[in-house]
């Protein structure tokens, strides 16, 4: 097939052109377009700033930048891939374009709200980004007073500001989310017939819908406090800095599982369609989602068990955060269930699902260590926890996020990738997350605390290893930006189901026309159902 | 539904193209309108919480630094608010009716009624300023309690909680007078006025945050002998 036969047809890609049609559109899956090029540019922005953050941890004498410029460094990488690119990552790109296709709808259920949320997106990271072209913001990602509100003299208020609009988007969006699940689904469609993508889609709509406002009003609390010297946080009028901390994890940590359920919802659909079998135990995997959006709630304060939180607070929060685990457990034993006699294919997609899993695990596991009150003391504050959430926003959710991108990149440009490249990219990746972020958590464990750009030398070794590591997965990035971009003129045109899996949405051409189905599919089998779905292509 | 089917009730009832049915569509908007109030309450909520938290420990701060509040205006704002959430309801009620020249009343009335419940409070923010009660002021002093520290963060809840309602007043009367507006141009019938239905759940949610702050900020210990 050539470039002629994508262009006999109208899609959403080539129904209307220009800048107007892109910037005022309606459609989810231009907006999701327009999501994933935003949120392109922060991941790269971000990834910048781990570079410099990396290149300043080779040698143990602080060379190459300042210290107050490495407060800012670490700072800036923080909020940009928590706020900017790790919130909105799957659910706004791959959520928003295939969402309403998975139950069988024309659209989300607010199209124009959809597109406020990425303009909101935008203009909180125009505040942030403004805020680092002046000079940055150096209180670190979590903003912890008395220091963000009375002692920075840094762009706080302007970062703030950027992460409370930033913060909207995301409530717009799983509020849409919500509702679109509710309302819009086909006839047939019930709730256990929906992909698992969309139960944790929806389960991620809960969160951010409960979760954003609290630290909305935290950060206006914050501004208000910099700005018209309010005193709410302030020890010295008796105010109780803890209570920003409890407030800032309230949000915090269940925003962890903003950032991860939607990336577990991408390896259902990877670990079921490249191994040709039904999601094992698929309700439990579903009400997995909810259990964690509904436990993540109650588990923020193991992020407070050395700021003088009673130790009472302390049993009952480790107790609760080793429980949020046993679903996400659930998720992962199913998931090796479902491999268990399946027909398994290792294109690229299941190799970043397979990444996912170990890494995940690996992530996991090492939760539930600073879950615990003991070890916690140990190692807070140190690389170790750095380790930690690497393995699983990282090692969880990019993983993901990059599974979920091969996979579903024949639907949403109608052209393969190269899978050869695609393959070596996958596994620079994979190689080069484990040698930067490994040696972390034997840092951590030796003592190496966070956010400091001068250490002694007998780290060096660990922290070049590191070092080398982040380089081999810059590689690995790159390689993607690079190869995807090349597909889109240059790519085998692929056919509408080049994986033979099941979801509705692969019942569409690719790419899809605007509205998505032609008329509105009845659906009959469950999720996951092969037998009504015949295998396309034998994939490579 | 067929596509003329859709045509039609497109021109009639302002279907949007990724609804079938009206009813689909009002269902949508009307959860939708109910999600987004819970994310008020948990945006309010934090607040709350602070509140109870300081509270609980400066009680005796809070009490003296509630009772320098004038208790009068708060009680006639309360009541401005809850006769504007009752013209609310009335302009639902004549929407349902199809009766246009009554929206109109009855949100140019609601409308009123909160510029009125605004103007009050601006009243009583000067007085605030005035009386040295302002947190950021350097000359900040309330009688009555050697602690002005936690004196001022009542203060600082007060205006930050108060502050945060009447800023979602405002936005309350810039969508009332949008409704009005729509309203004569002629865009609601009885088949349709979602838009009116699911802005009078936004009104008596702010009216309702209203009636949890006015005796939590306003009458603390107003029961024991002074």
């Amino acid at each position: 097939m050539t470039t002629a036969v994508l262009q006999e047809r109208t899609h959403y890609l080539n129904n209307g052109y220009g800048l107007k049609s892109w910037l005022l559109t309606k459609d989810h899956k231009r907006i999701a377009v327009l999501y994933f090029i935003t949120i392109s540019i922060f991941f790269a922005l971000g990834g910048v700033f781990a570079s410099l953050i990396r290149l300043e941890l080779v040698t143990p004498a602080g060379d190459l930048v300042s210290s107050e410029t490495y407060n800012k460094l670490f700072t800036m990488h923080g909020v940009i891939m928590v706020f900017f690119f790790l919130i909105p990552s799957v659910p706004a790109t791959m959520g928003n374009f295939f969402l309403p296709m998975m139950i069988g709808a024309r659209d989300l259920a607010f199209p124009k709200i959809n597109l406020l949320s990425w303009y909101l997106l935008i203009a909180g990271g125009g505040f942030a980004i403004f805020a680092m072209m002046a000079g940055g913001v150096d209180t670190g990602w979590t903003f912890y007073t008395p220091y963000s509100t009375t002692y920075s003299n840094t762009y706080v208020i302007a970062t703030a500001l950027g992460i409370f609009i930033a913060g909207f988007s995301s409530i717009l969006t799983g509020l849409n989310f919500i509702v679109t699940v509710h309302r819009m689904r086909a006839p047939g469609m019930t709730w256990f017939k929906m992909p698992l993508f969309v139960w944790a889609n929806y389960a991620t709509g809960v969160i951010q819908v409960l979760g954003t406002p609290v630290i909305a009003v935290t950060l206006v609390l914050v501004f208000c406090e910099r700005v018209f010297h309010i005193g709410i946080f302030d020890p010295a009028l008796g105010g109780d800095p803890v209570l920003f901390q409890h407030l800032f994890w309230f949000y915090s940590h269940p925003a962890v599982y903003i950032m991860v359920l939607p990336a577990m919802g991408v390896i259902s659909e990877l670990v079921s369609t490249f191994s040709r079998k039904p999601i094992f135990g698929y309700p439990f995997v579903a009400f997995s989602s909810v259990a964690i959006a509904v436990i993540g709630f109650l588990v923020w304060g193991h992020h407070l068990f050395v700021s003088g939180q009673s130790l009472y607070a302390g049993l009952v929060f480790s107790f609760l955060s080793y429980f949020v685990a046993i679903p996400s457990a659930i998720k992962v034993f199913n998931w090796t269930a479902t491999l268990y006699k399946g027909s398994i294919s290792y294109a690229t997609p299941m190799l970043y699902a397979f990444g996912f899993i170990g890494l995940f695990t690996i992530g996991g596991l090492t939760g539930l260590f600073v879950a615990a009150l003991g070890i916690d003391v140990h190692v807070t504050d140190t690389y170790f926890v750095i380790a930690h959430f690497h393995y699983v926003m990282v090692g969880g959710t990019v993983m993901a996020y990059l599974g979920g991108v091969h996979y579903w990149w024949p639907k949403m440009t109608g052209r393969m990738y190269p899978e050869g490249w695609a393959k070596l990219s996958a596994l620079f990746i994979f190689v080069g997350f484990n040698l930067t972020f490994f040696p972390q958590f034997i840092l951590g464990y030796l003592g190496m605390p966070r956010r400091y750009h001068a250490y002694p030398p007998e780290f060096q070794v660990l922290h070049v290893a590191s070092t080398a590591g982040a380089t081999v997965l810059a590689v690995g990035y790159i390689l993607p930006a690079i190869y995807l971009a090349w597909s889109l003129r240059y790519g085998p045109v692929a056919g509408s189901n080049p994986w033979g899996a099941t979801g509705l949405e692969w019942a569409t051409p690719s790419p899809p026309p605007t509205h998505n189905f032609d008329r509105i599919p009845v659906v009959t089998h469950e999720a996951y159902d092969y037998t009504a779905v015949p295998q396309e292509v034998e994939v490579v | 539904m067929s596509s003329e089917a859709h045509a039609h009730a497109e021109e009639t009832l302002a279907l949007r193209e990724q609804f079938d049915t009206a009813e689909q569509q009002k269902d949508a908007s009307t959860l939708g309108m109910w999600i987004f109030l819970i994310t008020e309450i948990m945006f309010f909520g934090g607040m709350f919480a602070a509140y109870t938290i300081y509270r609980s420990a400066y009680p005796t701060v809070f009490a003296v630094a509630s009772s320098s509040l004038n208790v009068t205006i708060g009680a006639i704002n309360t009541c401005v608010l809850l006769l504007s959430s009752f013209t609310m309801v009335m302009a639902v009620r004549a929407g349902q009716m199809g009766k246009r020249n009554m929206i109109i009343i009855f949100l140019i009335l609601t409308l009123i009624f909160g510029c009125i419940f605004l103007g009050v409070k601006a009243y009583e923010w000067n007085e605030k300023y005035v009386e040295h009660h302002m947190p950021g002021q350097a000359a900040f002093h309330l009688e009555g309690t050697p602690l002005q520290g936690p004196a001022k963060i009542f203060f600082s809840l007060y205006f930050a909680m108060t502050g945060l309602h009447a800023l979602h007043m405002v936005v309350g009367v810039g969508i009332l007078l949008t409704l009005i507006v729509q309203t004569r141009a002629k865009k609601f019938s009885a088949e349709y006025f979602t838009p009116i239905d699911i802005s009078g759940l936004y009104w008596h949610f702010v009216d309702v945050i209203w009636i949890f702050l006015f005796p939590l900020l306003y009458l603390i210990d107003r029961h024991l002998p002074k």
